[in-house]
């Protein structure tokens, strides 16, 4: 039986993490994956991610997840792929299935990092072909480039169904609505306005009624509900579709933990049957670890840190390094967490209603029901400002810890502080010159640079844009709102790309001055 | 002892539901109504469950409806879903063919 320091089983974002920090304090470690290809969710994550430099804000997931198999790969860990652990038995015999073999292993630590799977909701219609999980649709895209479908309905408005909606109108689908039964957009706000901007409608305290369709999905029949979840007759709305997404969470996928003989529970808060354990991921079973999504379902850059941790404290475990050594590293890498864990959407704040920023500004209503900011609600944000020529607009109105655009600025128009949820304000007397570098940092997509004034009664403004293929200068088209309605006409001045802008393109587009506030999008003429 | 496990407690009788013949497991076939019938033969685990309908029991091990089959069992019996005592899990964590199952490496490699 082979035997190894540490055997991880999971190589995404926690697991590799942990791989990554065992392997440099000397331990020799093996990750174990049943994928083809390592980097769990990284992969299918195209978007930039939030947070600060230490969590590698504004880098794309999947540009995270070739840094981390670099990292592994430098400090000798061995990843193994197609290789399914079906068993961890008593003394951390590992059993894997790798090819057409069992395999047996035997580690001195274990780290657990498994992650988790998606959870699914019945209605009549539910096992129709064309049903399927927000992350299958990602898998499908991202990894295998194949589109899901023409036509989609999104049901759940969490991070997860709000990025993969926009993921699918990057690949030239229709999302014909985004439905939630909460009464509330579960998601970050800037996430739902990108969306929502697009004209994709929201549709809160929404749920489906039926999916409709002999041999697949041909169409969806959603309703409102009550207070209680109950559908209100006479509100159903009919749509249209060949595929229905579902983002309606996840479950931990702790079962190895639970046969390993770990002492579990069933805790709602971090979804579902998750091991007990302590904050540095040490479970109920001397040398077993836990990190990221098995262990509570939180994101990616935290399953980054807790796999860190997990690797540090097995380090400590096997006494490849002093407990003090393993103190030192802990504390830095729990302000990291604490970092991450702030805001409107840390895990202490879920499900609480929360009506003011930590500013005391009112949260715009409008963005929690409908997917964006009304036109009379963006005023108020400390981002949101006017001067004469270029300036940044930023419609960042949720406090999440995320600071990127402070540094983006060369002339540092923008500043957020040390507090890094706060949000972003535009500095007085400062000068913007144009650079765009704010737009393309920001991982919300909610920067824009707006003169309001052109001199000849035009506006010009300057928003992300991801979609392809890229407009030329002088298309006509329309501009959309904030909401995705149709604001007025609209004219392509200049799309810059950079190689710093890592592929969110900067499109100018000129309005009539009276819409410099208000068009947000652009649309070509068919 | 938690009142899932109080067999004395009178849960009363199965009430049929327009929605019974839903498909829950869809490897095994198992319905809402077959369910909820089973609660009330007595089936108040999701081991009891397993063995009794075969739900969670097919080609994906219970991945996606074992989360369901916890719901209508709990709903049945009026407790909170996280009060249900979870089914085993046991090896081979994934499904797995028997003869690769009985393939053990050999040890030199």
């Amino acid at each position: 039986m082979k035997r190894h320091d540490l055997i991880i089983v999971g190589a995404g974002p926690s697991g590799l993490s942990a791989a990554v920090e065992a392997a440099k304090r000397g331990l020799d470690v093996v990750v174990f994956d049943e994928n083809e290809k390592p980097g769990g969710q990284l992969f299918k994550q195209i978007h930039k991610f939030f947070g600060s430099k230490e969590h590698r804000a504004k880098i794309r997931g999947f540009v995270i997840g070739q840094q981390l198999l670099d990292e592994a790969d430098k400090v000798g860990v061995k990843v193994v792929l197609n290789a399914t652990v079906i068993g961890l038995y008593q003394d951390k015999e590992v059993v894997v299935k790798i090819g057409e073999e069992i395999k047996h292993y035997k580690a001195d630590a274990v780290v657990i990092a498994t992650g988790a799977a998606e959870n699914m909701v019945t209605f009549p219609g539910w096992t129709l072909p064309g049903v399927i999980g927000a992350g299958a649709a990602q898998t499908m895209m991202n990894l295998h480039g194949v589109l899901p479908g023409k036509k989609v309905l999104m049901l759940g408005s969490g991070n997860v169904g709000l990025v993969v909606s926009f993921q699918l109108l990057q690949c030239g689908c229709e999302v014909v609505a985004l439905v939630d039964a909460a009464p509330r957009v579960g998601g970050y706000g800037v996430h739902a306005a990108k969306v929502a901007r697009t004209g994709v409608p929201f549709y809160l305290s929404h749920t489906i009624v039926k999916a409709e369709g002999d041999e697949c999905v041909s169409g969806v029949t959603i309703a409102e509900v009550d207070d209680k979840f109950q559908f209100i007759p006479g509100t159903e709305k009919h749509f249209e579709v060949d595929t229905i997404c579902l983002a309606v969470g996840l479950s931990p996928m702790s079962q190895l933990l639970k046969m390993a003989g770990a002492k579990m529970e069933d805790n709602p808060k971090r979804g579902g049957q998750v091991p007990i354990c302590d904050e540095y991921g040490r479970t109920s079973i001397p040398g077993v670890f836990v990190a990221g999504d098995v262990s509570g379902i939180e994101e990616a850059s935290s399953a980054m840190i807790e796999g860190r941790m997990a690797g540090v404290v097995a380090a400590e475990y096997l006494g490849y390094i002093e407990t003090e050594a393993m103190d030192t590293e802990l504390v830095d890498l729990e302000k990291a967490l604490d970092g991450l864990r702030q805001g409107m959407f840390a895990p202490k704040n879920r499900g609480k209603a929360i009506e003011k920023t930590e500013e005391g500004i009112d949260i715009s209503a409008n963005l929690l029901k409908k997917g964006y900011v009304a036109d009379d609600e963006i005023e108020r944000y400390p981002g949101v400002t006017h001067k004469k020529g270029v300036h940044p607009v930023i419609e960042c109105t949720q406090n999440i810890p995320c600071n990127p655009c402070q540094d983006a600025c060369p002339k540092k128009c923008i500043s957020i502080g040390s507090n890094i949820t706060s949000l972003p304000i535009v500095v007085e007397d400062s000068d913007c010159i144009n650079c765009g570098m704010c737009v393309a940092s920001c991982s919300g997509q909610a920067i824009f640079l707006v003169d309001e004034d052109c001199g000849d009664g035009t506006a010009t403004v300057t928003l992300p844009y991801e979609f392809l293929p890229l407009p030329e200068a002088g298309t006509k088209g329309i501009a959309l709102g904030r909401s995705g309605q149709e604001v007025c006409k609209a004219e392509v001045v200049s799309v810059k790309t950079a190689k710093a802008f890592d592929k969110t393109h900067l499109l100018t587009m000129r309005v009539p001055k009276e819409y410099a506030m208000t068009a947000r999008f652009f649309k070509a003429e068919k | 002892m938690n009142s899932v496990n109080d067999r004395s407690r009178d849960i009363g009788p199965f009430v049929p539901a327009p929605d019974d013949d839903m498909l829950i497991c869809r490897c095994e076939e198992i319905t809402k109504g077959e369910i909820r019938q089973a609660v009330h033969d007595g089936m108040w685990t999701m081991t009891e469950i397993r063995r009794y309908l075969r739900a969670g029991m097919g080609l994906c091990q219970g991945q996606t409806c074992s989360r369901l089959v916890k719901g209508i069992v709990a709903r049945e019996l009026g407790v909170s879903p996280a009060e249900i005592e979870p089914a085993t899990s046991r090896v081979p964590m994934r499904p797995i063919e028997m003869r690769i199952f009985a393939n053990e490496a050999k040890e030199d490699e």
